[in-house]
């Protein structure tokens, strides 16, 4: 078979699911971020934008120190059964961890666009923060926030460094698109290289295309 | 008798910029009138509760909105204050509609709707969005969305500045009748001496921050090269 199926599949929806589960967390932070000023958040925004430029090897050593069974948080997983590192839990915690600047830095653009004005007025007409929140920031925010988040996933897909090491390259189980163009090449495999290289290739610029047009949408 | 709001000795520290306001308004419409940087957008923000004082009191019909000794801090939405800001700030992502009943509460006579956009003929703006209307438009539906959470008092910030002159001679009627019709006592900035004599009977006049003066509008202006009105140079130091 010339297209390693089980690697699309394992890539596409594990990506999914690290979005998914940035996206709360991360617009959340990036309203923080955004809004409000509170000791300590130069050292957050820091430590949020570190997996951007870390070496991805680097993040995923830290991931698998601490995700591992002898882990400051594996080993309450381990204890609750919960098993992360090899398995293909570990490649969407390292596709989470390596898109989550992406989804905090453009929601927290995206928010920062939002006119303060527009906020208040909403506040005097009687409606509480979280009302605020749902019916008037988020909305207005929304299509940078989409963008982020499409910029996340393509992120995620082209994960590397932090999946090898923290999960793995364990074929039909943690082995994702990157990995198994890896092996490929490794072992002279160039016709399937080549085709799971075309795959990265349209979904990346599926992912940026939809991501500029939601932004260039959202100035016009 | 008792102003209907109240502000003791409120300061607001702004930078460089210092508000030290000591005031009260009656329940009609009073002029807040004053050169650009005067502290009036910022007053507002503190009666509003969208800036908290330094220090004061801020009272309204009889309830503390604000009190710096007693650390009250009533939030904006439990204000009842209804704030057209000077760039209106429409929701632009929802229909006229939507915009008229964000602050609609539940509790307002059902009329009030009909007759609001009835008296500021927006009626055939409903479906529309924002950015599709024209400036006088906007302003027409800015005024009506506050109108419709039934304020007790309403903030309007220099509603017709920037508006070219015969925009703003159609928009003036608009004002007058919200004031004779819907009777909501009304803080009304401005920088412009027509607009107070046509539409307030009471004025405050701040300058650097403070209150300058205050009194009846057709006491502290007088006549000047027609048809504009001008301070009555004796208001110094007041």
């Amino acid at each position: 078979m010339l297209l390693d199926w089980p690697a699309i599949e394992l890539s596409l929806g594990a990506a999914l699911l690290a979005v998914a589960i940035n996206l709360g967390p991360g617009v959340a932070l990036a309203w923080l971020l955004a809004r409000r000023s509170w000791p300590g958040k130069a050292v957050v925004e820091t430590i949020v934008t570190l997996p951007l430029v870390l070496p991805p090897v680097a993040t995923g050593l830290i991931l698998l120190e601490w995700l591992g069974r002898r882990g400051w948080i594996g080993h309450w997983l381990h204890a609750a059964n919960f098993e992360i590192v090899f398995t293909w839990r570990a490649v969407v915690a390292a596709m989470a961890v390596m898109s989550f600047p992406f989804v905090v830095r453009n929601a927290r653009v995206a928010l920062e666009g939002v006119s303060r004005r527009v906020e208040q007025v909403a506040a005097t007409l009687g409606a509480s923060p979280w009302r605020v929140a749902w019916t008037v920031t988020l909305p207005l925010a929304r299509r940078g926030i989409i963008a982020g988040a499409v910029m996340a996933f393509a992120r995620a897909l082209g994960e590397f460094g932090a999946t090898i090491l923290v999960a793995g390259n364990i074929p039909g189980s943690t082995t994702t698109i990157s990995t198994s163009i890896y092996t490929d090449i490794l072992l002279g495999h160039d016709a399937e290289a080549d085709a799971l290289i075309a795959v990265s290739i349209g979904f990346a610029f599926a992912a940026i295309l939809l991501s500029e047009l939601l932004l260039r949408e959202r100035q016009s | 008798m008792t102003p209907f709001l109240e502000l003791r000795r409120v300061s607001v520290q702004l930078g460089r910029f210092t508000l030290e306001v000591d005031a009260g308004f009656g329940p009609g419409w009073t002029a807040l009138f004053g050169p650009s940087g005067a502290g009036k957008t910022t007053l507002l923000e503190v009666v509003a509760g969208l800036r908290r004082p330094e220090a004061g009191h801020v009272m309204m019909n009889g309830v503390v909105l604000f009190d710096s000794d007693a650390r009250v801090h009533l939030p904006p939405h439990r204000r009842g204050i209804g704030y057209v800001p000077q760039d209106l700030a429409l929701f632009p992502h929802l229909s006229v509609r939507a915009n008229l009943e964000y602050g609609r509460s539940t509790a307002s006579e059902s009329t009030l709707f009909e007759r609001v956009v009835e008296r500021l003929e927006i009626d055939g703006l409903l479906s529309q969005r924002p950015g599709a209307l024209s400036g006088g438009e906007k302003q027409r539906v800015a005024l009506a969305r506050a109108l419709l959470a039934a304020p007790a008092l309403l903030m309007l910030d220099e509603p017709l500045t920037g508006l070219d002159a015969p925009l703003r001679e159609r928009i003036l009627p608009f004002l007058q009748r919200v004031r004779d019709e819907f009777r909501v006592p009304t803080l009304y900035v401005t920088h412009n001496p027509g607009e107070v004599m046509t539409l307030c009977e009471h004025v405050v006049v701040m300058e650097a921050g403070r209150v300058k003066t205050e009194g009846g509008a057709r006491d502290l202006f007088i006549p000047s090269d027609t048809p504009t009105w001008r301070l009555r140079d004796d208001t110094q130091g007041g």
